[in-house]
């Protein structure tokens, strides 16, 4: 492996942990537009919080999408064949979320923008769901064969139980970040209340991640394979997910909101960190996709460096700029 | 049902719908920013109102155009992985270029945009609707730079170990002419796509004799934008058709209908009965000349001829039972819809600007519900040109090196893609009348409306002379 793999294989794993940090709190408060906001005001104050920047935050995925094919074409090629149905419903997640601001907001009457609502709030909970399903199918390897495809997976490859608690985990966690986000961004009564339910979920976040390294331990082979490391990893996002709800009932919004983006942070290296030096994991495991041999060539991969290190500077730049911009409290009287 | 012609099928009708979005945001954004520009260097409130109201219709349009790429961007893996295991190492580097430099640019500008009006000082909010028209603008040079590959590869090599094609310049790949002559004609045709969105729409509302001066100036800008692109894209097709007969003479003897090789000098076929079984063009009208005047040879090899070129160069490669003809009568007709109504709107446009400037359009009625009508004609030369571009290619997904057959995902099943076809067939149902609907809906209300509850609440009486 060379330096220039390992360093992409980091970049994919910094790009999706940037989708996660960032477009789950948009997840997040799409699921709020139902479960905490009340009347047309507070959705619009809910909606108003992510208006201008959930676009950008997107972005990240599609990012993460293009490296993926331009530097690893064998693993986005394995990857996304191999998950067509859930990627399918991922897709329509995303589409029926990405109109429904829009759409919502060009709504003539109660009844079409409670259909656009209710669009936001069904595509940001699929969608996070099925990227939980899917990085968890993706650790416990699948079917693959030597010409590096997914083939003959089952029903249970998909669906089962350590992937439905991964899928739910990453939902729950989505909404904590978006809950935490709009007690940073709002004021009154859904501020309030975004406290008070951010409250009671914490004890199901906490019972939720004993689920999880209990059967991270027992489906995947993480620690066999990198104990110590995987140990480490599991420990900090234990220690994220208890400074955010430390954050939560002492009423540090700002920590809470770091933290549960932390979290998400911490899934994503602990997933990459077990797959390292794989990227796909095939239940024969002779056949399992390595970073070494899924990679474009030394020129390619060349490239793309030189043009991420000029180009993600000023990006985040701009992008910082543009949330400072809006940095204030979304007011519910606007 | 086989998976082949499902993946096919999709791509057509993903590319397709995504097609209708792209060339409107890139022309709408592009339309708004001049408008906005008008208003910041003559101060003139009505151009602010023009910039906010076809800025709404824009942004209508963008929200589906970005979701249906997600689309696209993923449906290379999904669909066809092949292609994407052999392509990877070229197509990827453009792709994350797209993202890094346009797509950013695109969605953190047009939000700062929407909700920057009351926010950011004239000139630096001026700056946020160019950025994002630039944006829209340099992602389709990127994507495009990956389909001119497809088109006309360049800057490769073929990995013998692994049979893939491997990138050995960057800078090689933006030199790719097809790219060149490629991305004026899309860029073009974009601006003329938003010209006549506006000018059309603009008609409608003048027909209902609703705020005059402000259609008839929208009228005005969409227009001049309509005329000024159609000549640059018939320009860029021209560049381009010459292209195509160096680089894919079967695509050019299958737009132009000619199975044999042409006289010398070229006729033009205006309309030909062409027969595909018999592999024959039965009957033409055509114009003595025109082809070689045109197109600049003396004369042009026909199918026939081409289909045996492909077959000396290829069969050691892909095998003699190879199908190089391609569907002539889509690639003819399709060729004829595009530049036919290309040719028509560039006609519009100098009617339409002349009579405006003459202030004689408003009583022309036919002549304003042809603008109406007019809406849908860029829409027309896009999708058939798209078509003409990429049923061309065939039987590859990139020219002469790797086939449709052998780009298709293995290990997705037939049920999968049906699945994935009814589903994206429904949703964009949905979604292209949802939009419809919408944009016919902000042109009814016109620049001017007042939602009677948003009045209410700042206190504004909606009936008071003077809101509306």
């Amino acid at each position: 492996m060379s330096n220039l793999q390992f360093l992409w294989f980091i970049l994919i794993g910094v790009l999706f942990s940037g989708f996660f940090f960032l477009e789950g709190f948009d997840f997040g408060v799409g699921m709020s537009v139902k479960l905490v906001a009340r009347n047309k005001r507070e959705r619009d104050q809910v909606i108003e919080t992510i208006g201008p920047i959930w676009e950008s935050n997107l972005v990240w995925l599609i990012t993460a999408g293009g490296a993926m094919f331009a530097s690893f074409p064998e693993w986005y090629a394995s990857l996304f064949s191999g998950f067509y149905l859930i990627l399918l419903f991922i897709l329509v997640g995303l589409i029926i979320r990405g109109v429904s601001f829009k759409f919502r907001s060009s709504s003539e009457n109660a009844k079409e923008r409670n259909t656009w609502e209710w669009a936001l709030f069904l595509g940001s909970v699929i969608v996070p769901f099925l990227f939980g399903m899917m990085f968890v199918d993706l650790v416990m390897g699948l079917p693959m064969n030597a010409s590096k495809n997914v083939m003959n997976a089952s029903f249970t490859d998909y669906v089962n139980l350590f992937s439905i608690v991964g899928g739910v985990a990453v939902t729950l966690v989505s909404f904590l970040h978006g809950l935490n986000y709009l007690r940073l961004k709002t004021e009154g009564a859904v501020r309030e209340r975004s406290l008070a339910i951010a409250k009671k979920l914490y004890p199901v976040l906490f019972a939720g991640l004993v689920v999880f390294a209990i059967l991270a331990y027992l489906k995947t082979d993480f620690f066999t394979e990198r104990f110590t490391s995987s140990l480490i990893l599991l420990v900090l996002i234990v220690v994220f997910a208890a400074l955010s709800a430390y954050g939560t009932y002492k009423d540090k919004e700002g920590l809470s909101f770091i933290s549960t983006g932390l979290v998400f942070v911490g899934i994503v290296a602990f997933l990459f960190n077990g797959l390292f030096p794989r990227v796909m994991i095939a239940k024969d495991s002779q056949f399992s996709l390595l970073i070494e041999n899924a990679s474009s060539t030394p020129y390619t991969l060349k490239v793309m460096t030189i043009v991420t290190v000029v180009l993600l500077p000023i990006v985040l730049l701009y992008v910082a700029w543009a949330y400072k911009q809006f940095a204030k409290r979304v007011k519910i009287d606007r | 049902m086989d998976i082949e012609f499902l993946a096919r099928f999709q791509f057509g009708m993903t590319t397709v719908f995504h097609f209708f979005f792209v060339p409107m945001s890139i022309g709408m954004a592009f339309a708004v920013a001049v408008m906005e520009t008008m208003y910041v260097v003559k101060k003139e409130q009505i151009y602010k109102d023009m910039a906010k109201f076809w800025g709404n219709i824009f942004l209508i349009g963008f929200a589906v155009g970005v979701v249906t790429g997600i689309i696209q961007e993923f449906q290379f893996g999904m669909n066809w992985s092949e292609y994407s295991r052999f392509m990877g190492d070229i197509f990827g580097a453009p792709l994350a270029v797209e993202a890094l430099l346009a797509f950013f640019m695109e969605s953190t500008f047009i939000g700062l945009w929407m909700f920057g009006w009351d926010k950011f000082n004239e000139k630096l909010h001026l700056l946020f609707i160019w950025l994002v028209s630039i944006g829209t603008a340099l992602s389709a040079l990127w994507i495009l730079a990956a389909n001119s590959f497809m088109q006309n590869p360049v800057a490769y090599s073929i990995n013998e170990a692994t049979g893939r094609a491997e990138l050995t310049s960057f800078v090689g790949l933006l030199k790719n002419h097809q790219l060149w002559v490629e991305y004026p004609h899309v860029l073009f045709g974009a601006i003329v796509t938003g010209g006549f969105v506006i000018a059309g729409s603009s008609a409608w509302k003048m027909l209902k004799n609703k705020d005059m001066e402000f259609f008839k100036k929208s009228m005005n800008i969409g227009l001049i934008l309509g005329l000024v692109g159609s000549i640059l894209t018939i320009g860029a097709g021209h560049q381009q058709m010459i292209a195509v007969a160096n680089d894919q003479p079967m695509k050019f003897a299958a737009m132009e209908g000619i199975y044999e090789d042409t006289t010398s000098p070229a006729p033009w076929n205006i309309i030909a009965s062409i027969d595909t079984k018999e592999k024959e063009t039965k009957w033409e009208i055509s114009v003595p000349y025109l082809l070689t005047l045109l197109g600049g040879e003396d004369k042009y090899i026909g199918m026939d001829q081409a289909n045996k070129n492909l077959h000396d160069e290829y069969d050691a490669k892909f095998g003699s039972d190879v199908d190089y003809y391609l569907p002539v009568k889509t690639l003819f007709w399709g060729f004829r819809f595009m530049a036919g109504f290309g040719t028509l709107m560039a006609l519009m446009a100098i009617v339409g600007l002349f009579l405006l400037h003459k202030n004689k359009i408003q009583n022309m009625k036919w002549l304003l519900w042809l603008f109406v009508a007019g809406i849908s004609f860029p829409f027309i030369s896009n999708t058939f040109g798209w078509l003409v571009t990429e049923l061309g290619r065939s039987p590859w997904t990139v020219y002469g090196l790797f086939t449709i057959a052998d780009s298709v995902s293995p290990g997705v099943s037939a049920t999968s893609l049906l699945i994935s076809n009814i589903v994206y067939f429904l949703l964009f149902s949905v979604l292209g009348y949802v939009m419809f609907v919408f944009c016919k809906r902000a042109v009814k209300k016109g620049p001017y409306y007042v939602d009677p509850s948003e009045a209410k609440k700042d206190g504004i009486d909606p009936f008071a002379k003077g809101v509306l």
